[in-house]
């Protein structure tokens, strides 16, 4: 049985904490006393995904990607195919 | 054309004699020419270097030696399976931990195990291009023994030699990736969508092996898996290599067998382990132990493990008593955070901030309020938050020190900086201490 999911990562030497994205995705995006975001790494669930596209595509340094991670029988497979651009 | 000599390994050397990659290791410390190598060793297998060299080393459970003891087998096995292009081999000899010396001592004096490595891997993996990346200090002495390589038509696949800069996160496998691709400095990337192994030099799957790996390779493809696990034990076979800085009068290398008692690699009896008041194991994104714990210590990256460190890549470091812990940790703390890429926003800020909390520990402790608990939230947010491992190495270093010297701890909280924070410092931060190696213990 595979599943897939998706979640969020940040390339950190992308951001320079613009904000945009816990402005626009505050259900997994907190930030940190410098200004950074902190991602929540879970699995985004189906009604969060707009709101989860809508940061990723408004992030002016294009540093936020969703990533699709395969699952089958309980293991995590280490690759994660990048699923927007 | 291949010379006869190259194809045919040597007799195996008893494979418990100890030490091994060190086997050929002159008195003077001068380089083991190439003749000399040959006799010792025969030459390395190349013929046969394929899809059999990766069964051998699957077989003999060699894992990475450059710090995150990665199984070799199973890295290479996925470049070999990858995609369509053929792979980017490199030799990795940055070595830019400043209390490791180790990998220098490899390339200056025994050059040829290295690059033995370095091709068996170029040729297992048909490898269209084979790096050799040193620091500039090392380059010379390396070209000499490939051009010696040359004349006897030895590499496969000629050999080019990159110089690797001289800072603490050159080694890091992105960063070496970025520099042999020409378009930035020595600085790591973010691979969380697309690993090097699939995409690193040139768009190429690329494989970064640490050099004391490749030796090892050199001589499990001569004498078999069997030979290289007659050390070690089942979980952790073979023997490693260490920088020992600290227990005597100048850092030593040393090899020994995995599973070895740290007490007799240290040669450390409780009497003398009085004398010390903590050691550090695999760096300064390593860990530090106590005593205690050092001497009950089986020499294995598990064991480690088990105790909140790592042997990362062999550094072992004993702090004498005389020396302020909280000193140390402030000028290794602000060490690192001056070498970090300055790329993502919590390493830049949190290890500025840490730095600034671990000097005014060591040295004004009264802006401190009696608590360290905002330095341990500090480390909180900055784990696992960096592009590469940096920030959380220098967590790990943190959190230990706070937690094995605690005593230490408190009596800069309420009694002051003790009276040995103006002492010179132990632990190598270049810039600040000179560094003095090449000197090789037997073991």
């Amino acid at each position: 049985m595979v599943r897939r999911k998706v979640t969020m990562v940040i390339d950190p030497t992308m951001c320079d904490g613009h904000g945009v994205c816990a402005e626009l995705f505050p259900e997994r995006v907190r930030m940190d006393p410098w200004g950074y975001p902190i991602i929540d790494g879970g699995d985004i669930p189906l009604q969060l995904l707009d709101h989860a596209q809508r940061a990723v595509e408004s992030c002016p340094r294009l540093a936020l990607h969703l990533v699709e991670r395969r699952q089958s029988s309980g293991r995590v497979d280490r690759k994660e195919r990048h699923l927007s651009s | 054309m291949r010379t006869s000599i190259t194809a045919n390994p040597g007799p195996a050397p008893e494979a418990i004699a100890v030490p091994r990659l060190l086997a050929g290791l002159t008195s003077d410390g001068a380089t083991v020419r190439l003749d000399d190598h040959l006799a010792r060793w025969g030459g390395a297998p190349f013929q046969s270097a394929g899809a059999d060299l990766v069964k051998k080393l699957s077989a003999s459970g060699l894992p990475g030696h450059g710090g995150a003891w990665f199984p070799v087998a199973t890295k290479w096995a996925s470049i070999r399976h990858g995609r369509f292009a053929r792979p980017v081999v490199v030799g990795n000899g940055a070595e830019g931990e400043p209390a490791s010396g180790k990998d220098a001592l490899l390339l200056t004096q025994l050059p040829h195990l290295v690059l033995d490595g370095l091709s068996l891997a170029g040729a297992a993996l048909e490898a269209s291009q084979v790096v050799m990346y040193v620091p500039a200090r090392l380059v010379r002495g390396v070209e000499a023994a490939i051009v010696a390589r040359r004349s006897l038509g030895i590499d496969p696949v000629d050999i080019q030699v990159v110089v690797a800069p001289d800072r603490f996160i050159a080694g890091q496998e992105s960063a070496v990736v970025n520099v042999l691709n020409g378009r930035r400095e020595a600085v790591p990337s973010f691979i969380g969508i697309e690993p090097i192994r699939e995409r690193g030099v040139n768009n190429r799957p690329t494989l970064v092996q640490n050099v004391e790996t490749l030796a090892h390779v050199a001589l499990i493809a001569r004498f078999g898996p069997a030979w290289f696990r007659a050390l070690g034990t089942e979980q952790s076979p073979g023997t490693m290599l260490m920088t020992i800085t600290g227990r005597w009068s100048v850092p030593v290398v040393m090899e020994a067998p995995l599973g070895t008692p740290l007490r007799e690699v240290l040669d450390l009896s409780p009497g003398d382990a009085q004398y010390f008041s903590g050691a550090l194991l695999g760096g300064y994104g390593g860990g530090w132990i106590t005593m205690s714990a050092l001497l009950d210590l089986l020499l294995s990256e598990d064991a480690a493990r088990r105790l909140g460190s790592s042997l990362g890549a062999g550094v072992i470091a004993l702090l004498p008593r005389g020396v302020c812990p909280m000193a140390e940790m402030a000028r290794v703390v602000r060490y690192m955070e001056r070498q970090g890429a300055g790329q993502c926003g919590p390493c830049v800020n949190g290890l500025a901030g840490l730095a600034e909390m671990a000097e005014a520990l060591a040295f004004r402790p009264g802006a401190f309020h009696q608590d360290i608990q905002p330095m341990l939230d500090v480390c909180d947010l900055i784990d696992g938050r960096g592009a590469c491992r940096h920030p959380d190495g220098v967590t790990r270093f943190v959190r230990s020190a706070l937690s094995v010297f605690q005593d230490e701890v408190a009596t800069h909280l309420h009694r002051g900086a003790c009276s040995l924070t103006s002492a010179p410092g132990v632990l190598p931060c270049p810039g600040r201490v000179a560094r003095a190696f090449g000197e090789a213990a037997r073991w």
